[in-house]
């Protein structure tokens, strides 16, 4: 057992953790994308930085692959972690606009514009796909190709592989295959609908309608929160 | 290139994952290029996903997945080079050959590829074939050069 500060706060902590897994036993949540428990840290999304060290000296660390060591002082939640966070959605936004998974990250941390030029790529290369045949479905049939702007993830020589067993596990584990709610061709990059979320059947009913735990799903809650706001504002 | 040439090269590493890259390099060395049989084999001596060999093969630009031509003409674009009319001397060798960037001509003499700075900025623009230096080149020096081979 060794002893870290998290948060200002002396906490102990098992040898050979990594800072994630520290994080997440003391209940500190990190948003992750590329971090999986099955496969092995990547570190490629850099969504769960954090700030290790103290003072001017501070840098930021990907936690899934920094262990922990005695004294290491992390902070979680300071500006800087935050606004580093939120440029690597918009960044991860401007690549794949259509993956559900990064617009609900953009929705769930504020991110409600995309400076960035809109590429479309369908692939934020964070190598889950890569991992999951690699280490689970022992297929090793994909991989990185190439480098730099025209990195890529495929199989050998780009034509079918004879070790792929079309288990179907890189799509399965794929962030950005899941496509997102309004489908490939909505009108904006950014959707934040979910930000909008206000159960309208509340309006009707005594009781909250999606019993399911599904909040949203029947869609009824998406209105027009702007209009509400400017009620509220005009009232004031 | 046959398989026991490949199996020399491997032995003379030791069969080891981490001299890939040298043993890619020998491989290309000698076959001057990297055929998709040979990168299958390596795979399965070493004992490692053929998606691993492919990505060392397609990341570094010394290694070619295509046959390439007996003379390998390198033009500079760097930033000194491009400011004194490499892409003209580039698109004057292209038009000789009649090849793009990256290409081998038909009767493999010739390959075309275009690099980012050779370090002899002082010679510029500069176009290296094999491992002779054109220094100061200029679209009219360019047939010249190209009948030297």
């Amino acid at each position: 057992m060794i002893t870290i500060r998290l948060n200002g706060a002396d906490v102990k902590v098992e040898e050979g953790w990594t800072i994630l897994e520290a994080c997440k036993f003391y209940g500190i949540a990190i948003p992750t994308l590329c971090y999986n428990e099955g496969l092995s840290p990547y570190g490629g999304c850099r969504l769960c930085l954090v700030e290790i060290g103290e003072g001017h000296r501070a840098k930021l660390a990907s936690s899934c692959t920094y262990p922990v060591e005695e004294g290491l002082a992390v902070h979680t939640d300071t500006k800087r972690v935050i606004e580093t966070r939120k440029m690597m959605i918009e960044l991860m936004l401007s690549i794949s606009p259509n993956s559900k998974v990064i617009q609900d990250l953009a929705s769930k941390f504020g991110v409600t514009k995309v400076r960035f030029k809109i590429r479309n790529e369908e692939c934020i290369l964070c190598g889950l796909c890569v991992r999951m045949c690699r280490e689970q479905m022992d297929g090793k049939a994909i991989g990185f190709q190439k480098r730099g702007y025209k990195r890529k993830i495929s199989t050998p020589f780009d034509i079918r592989s004879e070790e792929c067993r079309l288990c179907g596990g890189c799509i399965y584990i794929c962030p950005a295959c899941q496509l997102r709610c309004q489908g490939p061709e909505a009108d904006t990059a950014v959707c934040n609908a979910c930000l909008t979320m206000d159960p309208t059947c509340l309006d009707h009913y005594d009781e909250l309608q999606c019993w399911m735990y599904d909040a949203g799903r029947c869609g009824t809650c998406v209105r027009e929160k702007i209009e509400k706001e400017k009620t509220v504002s005009s009232k004031s | 290139m046959d398989f026991d040439r490949v199996d020399k090269i491997l032995k003379a590493y030791g069969m080891k994952e981490t001299h890939l890259v040298s043993i890619l390099l020998d491989i290309q060395t000698e076959a001057n290029f990297l055929p998709r049989e040979i990168l299958s084999y390596v795979a399965k001596k070493l004992g490692i996903p053929l998606s691993q060999v492919c990505r060392f093969a397609t990341f570094y630009k010394a290694f070619s997945l295509k046959p390439r031509g007996r003379h390998v003409i390198k033009t500079c674009l760097g930033t000194a080079c491009h400011v004194r009319g490499a892409v003209k001397v580039l698109q004057t060798i292209e038009r000789e050959l009649g090849i793009r960037d990256g290409d081998t001509t038909r009767d493999f003499k010739f390959t075309l590829e275009t690099v980012n700075c050779l370090g002899a900025c002082a010679l510029g623009p500069l176009v290296v074939i094999d491992n002779d230096y054109y220094g100061q080149m200029n679209t009219t020096k360019v047939p010249k050069m190209l009948k030297d081979y």
